[in-house]
């Protein structure tokens, strides 16, 4: 086999052999080039250029110098780190606290609270825009309804650029996170019982127990969470669209807010493109130094 | 003794968390239907009053007065992300077959490949898409949101880690009787990869039907919207009119929460392979 590989008419009669494999893959293959490995190198080359309708003129490292001098863009930047840094960890702590009460419960009960928490992540980012921009409406949102009943001072909310960022995180906070409290619950359904049973015989209270079997055995999850919420933190874009539109000013511009703005209002593809490769790079440091990082001692 | 008790305050408190949070996080959407049934009549009072006995349908008959292009968009949407649904499904099952049964030079390495691309935000990919679709005639054209995603990284991977399951004596004793590739596929593979590929529709359609950032893109003309970029619009047309606004968002969100509660079991599934894809 191995060296009739290397002549032509092996190639051949392999292929031939296999065309079925080949075959079969084949239009996933042609989507795959056409539609991510083009875009990417094609975004990277952008990323130097100016974009122009009569062509585009390469300059080099121009479009990341004027960004890094862009007061917009660290606004843009210091935003998205902050829901990030912020609402990443806060929500898988919600998710492992809420999944570990939730537990040991029967499994109608389960079954409930699963539903209840799952439902809001079912309807879209629109719409859910849409209800908390009703929500937080400063004269007739039911919010302010609510803090002028207990006698607290309405706030202007999405308004105010000093409260529009929090507003945002807080809506994202409340929507409860669904998805993590039921990856948190089958993880913690393939535990062994023997594991915690033999704690109990050593004498291990129930949190002296979640310290040192659940929360060391559903570390799995939570890497593969904080990566995957860390990408979707970064990523926002469909709420700040709908309900902010990026202000007060730019004090909820998010990076892909801007490549948004920058491509699709300023037709500036070239600029857009190099936001677009800072956001690849962040979020490929990321997932590497989580993975590294998280995953180091990830052993049963 | 003193440890029970500390357990028993330890559940109580846990068990009013978990009540506590499934309130608020169901509370939006409650409001939404509250809202999108009360006339702005009740709702703009002051203070405003939220009573079921004042319940109406005048937000929806507003809403499809003032906006007749909620059916275009809504079968806009329904047609895209069923089109897509269709396709996707057979082509990752194909891969997925391929992938999990047969053995070809490059196989590990292209399946690499293929998984680590799920790192690549979409928003890389935007600007090359865009201007491609330009290019080749398919701006403002319902096939610019088709195409790209008739196969997809996900599917393969669920589909592979499902047909992986399969005994692979059944296979061999299918070859040895004949079978050709095809009839394999079509006979042994489809129907016992079912589950999985229904897992992989639902979350596919859910998550077309829900998408903004591309169709917003591509789409120009509003009566080639799709229900996602029509509401946001609306937000502009209806500004405060939370009343119409509710009523639009309702009509987007119970499509989605009627699947959900169709196919409840099966998101959970799909969201649990999901969760065993670790890097």
């Amino acid at each position: 086999m191995k060296t009739t590989a290397l002549t032509l008419k092996g190639i051949g009669s392999y292929l031939i052999k296999k065309k079925w494999a080949y075959l079969f893959i084949l239009p996933n293959i042609l989507i795959f080039l056409a539609f991510i490995v083009y875009p990417v190198l094609y975004s990277f080359l952008l990323s130097f250029q100016e974009y122009g309708v009569w062509g585009n003129e390469w300059i080099g490292l121009d479009n990341f110098f004027y960004l890094f001098s862009d007061y917009v863009f660290w606004q843009a930047l210091k935003n998205t780190a902050i829901v990030t840094v912020v609402m990443v960890p806060l929500g898988i702590i919600v998710a492992l606290l809420l999944a570990s009460f939730l537990h040991p419960l029967s499994e109608r009960v389960k079954g409930f609270f699963r539903m209840a928490y799952y439902l809001p992540g079912v309807a879209s980012g629109v719409v859910m825009g849409m209800i908390w921009r009703w929500l937080y409406d400063p004269n007739f949102g039911l919010f302010n309804l609510i803090l002028e009943k207990i006698g607290v001072a309405a706030q202007p909310w999405l308004t105010s650029p000093k409260t529009a960022l929090g507003s945002l995180m807080l809506m994202i906070f409340m929507a409860a996170p669904g998805t993590a409290i039921i990856l948190y619950l089958s993880a913690m359904k393939k535990i062994p019982k023997e594991l915690y049973e033999a704690a109990e015989i050593d004498g291990a209270g129930s949190i002296i127990k979640w310290f040192k079997i659940t929360l060391p055995l559903v570390k799995a999850t939570t890497l593969y969470l904080v990566i995957i919420n860390t990408i979707a933190s970064f990523q926002i874009f469909t709420q700040i669209f709908v309900m902010t539109q990026g202000g007060p000013g730019y004090s909820t511009y998010t990076l892909v807010y801007q490549i948004y703005m920058t491509a699709f209002r300023d037709f500036e593809f070239g600029l857009a493109s190099a936001q677009a490769m800072i956001l690849f790079a962040i979020i490929s440091i990321f997932s590497v130094l989580q993975f590294k990082f998280l995953s180091s001692d990830v052993e049963y | 003794m003193m440890e029970i008790s500390i357990k028993k305050v330890f559940r109580a408190v846990g068990f009013s968390l978990l009540i506590l949070w499934a309130i608020t996080s169901l509370l939006p959407l409650c409001w939404l239907f509250i809202s999108a049934f009360t006339p702005s009549d009740f709702m703009l009072k002051m203070p405003p009053e939220f009573n079921p006995l004042n319940f109406r349908l005048d937000n929806f008959t507003r809403l499809f007065e003032e906006t007749d292009l909620i059916w275009p968009w809504t079968i806009n949407t329904f047609l895209i992300a069923a089109s897509i649904t269709v396709f996707n499904i057979f082509f990752c099952t194909l891969a997925g077959y391929v992938f999990a049964k047969m053995e070809f030079w490059g196989r590990d390495v292209l399946f690499a490949a293929f998984l680590s691309t799920m790192m690549i935000p979409a928003q890389v990919t935007l600007i090359p898409m865009f201007l491609l679709m330009k290019k080749i005639g398919l701006y403002n054209n319902h096939a610019a949101i088709i195409l790209p995603q008739l196969a997809g990284v996900f599917g393969v991977f669920l589909l592979r880690q499902y047909i992986k399951t399969f005994p692979g004596d059944l296979l061999d004793a299918a070859r040895i009787d004949g079978a050709t590739e095809l009839q394999i596929f079509f006979k042994l593979i489809v129907p016992m990869a079912k589950p999985a590929m229904a897992v992989l529709g639902i979350f596919v359609f859910m998550g077309q039907w829900k998408s903004l950032l591309w169709p917003l893109i591509i789409l120009q003309d509003q009566v080639k919207f799709t229900l996602e970029v029509g509401l946001a619009t609306l937000q502009q047309q209806f500004a405060t009119n939370y009343g119409i606004l509710m009523a639009g968002a309702g009509f987007s969100a119970v499509p989605m929460i009627l699947i959900f509660f169709a196919f409840q079991q099966y998101l959970t599934e799909g969201l649990t392979v999901g969760g065993s894809l670790k890097g």
